[in-house]
């Protein structure tokens, strides 16, 4: 009884969340109630007992979301309403309902068709942080290194956007070039 | 699910709830004591012996004062925000084992409210949702004070999660649990963590500092640079919501930091549970004590600190440790 009550309580709060994400024209309210959606997804994990990926839910959105608040902290007033541009409405609407219609079919295909069978079923005894660690490190090895690369990749991309003089390349200058770049850095800072 | 579990679950949620409302109260009595001393003066004194009064005197002023919400302020966001962070401290408090379970009545209580076997995880996942509050507060103000204390809440956050995340990894690898209780028992067989792993106890030790906004990272509402920060545009009991909830996780990781790192109640023998309580008085007072003898850092101190500083030496020692373990 009480994994209905909270299913039902979570899914209504999901729903109204995303809801208000989606429709308010106000960047704080439409970035609390993303937050808020995203942790009440956690439940979900929980309901299942899938412990592990409910907190790391909690864990990742919060500071996702977090680093979209800086991003609308700069870029509006969070206090007024912004004002959007719509474009062609059935356009939008059209293609919304598409994208729904599809998650909902690619969801649903497996358990009509009942072949749902786990590929890795559930070990007793045997907690779902290691199964997941088990999982990652077999069969989704390559998948897990592919990722982590590519975070490598865009952590180096970042920091050569963000950074200062990183076109310039101190190990293919010669000694004059180099002073002549340090001497221009004091003039700035005198 | 049978009646005895849930009535007994309910009891330990409202004693919970109960006794770190009422400490979180002391707590700010202690603090201002603590602090008295330090500084040669003599605190509260006019309220009750000693001042001990002065906790009821503030919570009459508080729950009475007119709660305002000013014009230009998001409402709905505005009055959200401060139970964010008292009740997500609370929440926190679920998965941590205060004491070692007793026999009461010929009935066993463990209190704990929920062990998860992710204890430790969603302890600092709930505890960082906390952030929210300030960050919503702020942002939701309409006052430039309370804007710049969001925006370093926002970088606060960032900035220590990381090291938090990073140090407790190598006492996990060596654990092999993420559950509080995994880890005590561990300690019992295997001696304290901190002998082992005295790195990630001094990291992690720096991060709650930021966790909780103490004193050498209290920039979010730093009084001499920005009023109150998020507190500015509050009145009344919402803005104690905001101090019961920094009261309460200085609390809750003050048990936490013990708990893996110092050997948490032991055998559960009494002496056990009094240890630990002792080890918690002990990080709570040095939450006050670095108040006193502490400057602040600056926000960029704070980020320059946490990113190019501790992470490395998070990440060296969990390589490290990796090693060890292997060969």
């Amino acid at each position: 009884m009480f994994e209905a009550v909270a299913f039902y309580l979570f899914a209504f709060l999901t729903i109204a969340m995303f809801y208000i994400t989606v429709t308010t024209a106000q960047a704080l309210y439409a970035l609390t109630a993303l937050a808020a959606g995203m942790i009440f997804i956690s439940a979900f994990f929980f309901i299942l007992g899938a412990d592990f990926l409910g907190a790391v839910q909690i864990i990742v959105y919060t500071g996702a979301v977090m680093a979209l608040y800086a991003f609308g902290m700069m870029f509006f007033d969070t206090t007024r309403d912004v004002k959007e541009k719509n474009g062609n409405k059935f356009i939008v609407v059209g293609l919304a309902t598409l994208a729904a219609v599809m998650v909902v079919a690619i969801f649903v295909a497996p358990i009509v068709s009942t072949n749902m069978q786990a590929f890795y079923p559930m070990v007793e005894g045997v907690g779902n942080t290691q199964m997941v660690g088990v999982v990652l490190f077999t069969k989704y090895l390559i998948p897990f290194e592919v990722a982590a690369v590519m975070l490598l990749v865009a952590m180096v991309a970042g920091i050569v956007l963000a950074g200062k003089k990183m076109d310039l390349s101190l190990t293919q200058m010669n000694a004059e070039q180099i002073k002549e770049i340090e001497d221009k850095d004091k003039k700035v800072l005198s | 699910m049978d009646n005895a579990y849930l009535i007994e679950t309910i009891i330990k949620v409202v004693v919970i709830l109960l006794v770190f409302s009422a400490l979180a109260g002391i707590g700010t009595y202690f603090e201002r004591k603590v602090l008295a001393f330090m500084q040669r003066r003599l605190g509260p004194m006019n309220v009750g012996p000693f001042g001990l009064l002065q906790v009821g005197a503030d919570g009459i002023k508080l729950f009475t004062k007119e709660d305002i919400i000013p014009t230009n302020v998001v409402g709905p966001i505005f009055k959200i925000a401060p139970v964010i962070t008292a009740a997500t401290a609370f929440m926190a408090a679920a998965a941590i084992p205060f004491l070692p379970s007793f026999e009461l009545f010929g009935y066993e209580v463990h209190p704990i409210v929920a062990d998860i076997n992710i204890g430790i995880l969603y302890v600092l996942g709930v505890m960082a949702v906390g952030l929210f509050g300030p960050l919503l507060g702020g942002m939701a103000s309409a006052n430039k004070f309370s804007l710049l204390s969001a925006a370093r809440a926002a970088a606060v956050f960032i900035s220590y999660e990381v090291v938090t995340g990073l140090s407790i990894l190598a006492p996990i690898m060596m654990v092999g649990s993420l559950s509080l209780i995994d880890f005590n028992n561990y300690q019992i067989e295997n001696g304290w963590i901190v002998f082992s792993q005295p790195v990630a106890f001094v990291l992690f030790w720096i991060a709650a500092f930021a966790e909780t906004g103490r004193t050498p990272f209290h920039l979010i509402a730093n009084d001499h640079e920005i009023i109150d920060g998020f507190g500015t545009e509050y009145s009344g009991m919402r803005w104690g919501l905001f101090f019961i909830g920094e009261y309460a996780n200085m609390f809750f990781i003050s048990f936490v930091i013990p708990i893996i790192f110092l050997g948490g109640f032991g055998d559960g023998s009494v002496l056990g549970a009094l240890a630990l309580l002792g080890k918690m008085a002990f990080f709570f007072f040095f939450f006050l004590w670095t108040r006193a003898a502490w400057p602040d850092v600056r926000p960029d101190q704070l980020m320059w600190l946490c990113w190019k500083v501790l992470m490395p030496v998070a990440v060296i020692n969990v390589v490290i440790t990796g090693l060890v373990m292997m060969f």
